[in-house]
């Protein structure tokens, strides 16, 4: 077992404007363990997850990630992390492929063809590589967007509402999925409104109210 | 897995630039009627004095680029505005300084094809003759496209941020290229006219300077701009 927790958050506090998204918020969650995020909308989830993976900055506090600061060692953090967001991060006017192997180039991967290739076969999208992403429901951008996330091989995986926009045969497959990310000992963030479901994949919870931590 | 360097990063990102260019062809073409139609409004407006078109026709053409460019620059960000493609491209990691590298090179690349097209057309409208050689042309019309590149990056990844970022463009682009409009205006009419007292020279060194601060500042400054 690694030694070295996954993620520390130190007194981090994020503010938009004169509201304060996280407010001196304060956790360590071991390496190798899961973490559900549990809060109502607003609570300052979504946030937590891009402090984390980078996206932003903490107004203050110290946040870090395997041992790397976030702010100082920004791009070693960014290697290691991979983030499903809100958003797919996805290029409309690319195909499916395209967009995946925009990534394998940038990562360097080795035999970037193959992976993708591969990875479009686990997320079902084999037959539709091709297609440009503005062509794709909402359930197959979400599917793309997995596998962009897989892509990375990520030591720390943040998922922010994962189910959302899934049927649910998809909905499964992203379980299974999270569960091989756990079973290859990837640290594995959750944030959802499913606690139940949430409950069943992770060891740890963390509820936020109001950018707090609130016991839940 | 092996890190990319600089400017193999710049470089796998300029292709997927130039691939969602090639890809929705419907913007490329709009530029260049965009661009067409300005070069025949300056026409319809002087009217058919065509030796005061002559005179001017330099001028003219590189103002159609000008406002072209910021159609072109502000479109590049817009894509990346799209999904929240910046933000992943970010935290892949690609290095902001490639993303600057690429976008601007992107730019030239667009307005330089776009200012070979119109110098036809320019020739037809205006009645203008090239007295120089074409190679000086293409050398004034790259070096003042990456005037506008480079500068014209940086202020639309910070207007892509603001609201009003249509409006915010030009008017943060537009002051601050007018010495190397001037510059690329000048030279373009030494090209056309004939350079009898070799100014050619000099133009082109202040448009030389020009890019070498402007694309040496969005280098060093750009990781600022897009990051949080």
């Amino acid at each position: 077992m690694n030694s070295v927790p996954a993620l520390v958050l130190d007194d981090v506090s994020r503010r938009y404007g004169r509201r304060w998204a996280l407010a001196r918020l304060s956790y360590s969650l071991p390496a190798g363990r899961s973490l559900l995020l549990t809060g109502h909308n607003g609570s300052g989830k979504t946030t937590l997850l891009r402090v984390t993976a980078t996206a932003l900055s903490p107004t203050a506090g110290r946040v870090s990630v395997m041992g790397m600061d976030a702010v100082r060692e920004r791009e070693s953090v960014r290697r290691n992390v991979a983030l499903l967001s809100h958003a797919s991060f996805l290029y409309e006017d690319l195909s499916a492929e395209q967009n995946l192997l925009l990534l394998a180039e940038l990562l360097g991967l080795d035999a970037a063809k193959d992976r993708t290739h591969t990875l479009l076969e686990r997320v079902g999208l084999t037959r539709r590589s091709d297609n440009p992403v503005r062509h794709f429901s909402a359930g197959m951008r979400k599917r793309l967007a997995i596998a962009r996330l897989l892509m990375k091989a990520p030591k720390l995986a943040l998922l922010d509402e994962p189910f959302g926009e899934l049927d649910p045969a998809a909905i499964d497959a992203m379980e299974r999925v999270i569960h091989e990310l756990k079973t290859s000992g990837t640290t594995v963030i959750l944030a959802t409104h499913l606690v139940e479901q949430g409950k069943s994949l992770c060891e740890e919870r963390l509820h936020l109210h109001d950018g707090r931590r609130v016991d839940a | 897995m092996r890190r990319r360097g600089l400017l193999s990063t710049a470089w796998v990102l300029l292709r997927k630039d130039l691939l969602l260019e090639w890809r929705t062809r419907a913007r490329l073409n709009a530029l260049l009627v965009f661009a067409l139609s300005t070069l025949l409004l300056f026409s319809f407006a002087v009217g058919p004095d065509t030796r005061l078109l002559e005179r001017n026709a330099g001028g003219y053409l590189w103002l159609a680029l000008l406002f072209a460019s910021v159609l072109s620059l502000g479109e590049s960000f817009r894509v990346e505005a799209e999904n929240e493609c910046l933000d992943g491209l970010r935290l892949a990691p690609a290095d902001p300084r490639a993303l600057f590298l690429a976008k601007a090179a992107g730019n030239t690349l667009l307005l330089v094809g776009l200012g070979t097209v119109l110098f036809p057309i320019m020739v037809a409208l205006y009645s203008a003759k090239l007295a120089m050689g074409m190679g000086d042309f293409l050398l004034v019309l790259t070096l003042g496209c990456m005037s506008l590149s480079a500068p014209g990056t940086v202020y639309s990844a910070i207007a892509n941020h603001a609201r009003a970022r249509d409006v915010l463009l030009p008017l943060l682009l537009f002051p601050l290229v007018v010495p190397a409009l001037l510059a690329a205006t000048k030279a373009t009419s030494l090209v056309l006219q004939g350079d009898p007292m070799n100014q050619l020279g000099s133009w082109l060194g202040l448009l030389a300077g020009f890019n070498l601060m402007y694309w040496g500042l969005g280098f060093l400054l750009f990781p600022r701009v897009v990051e949080d």
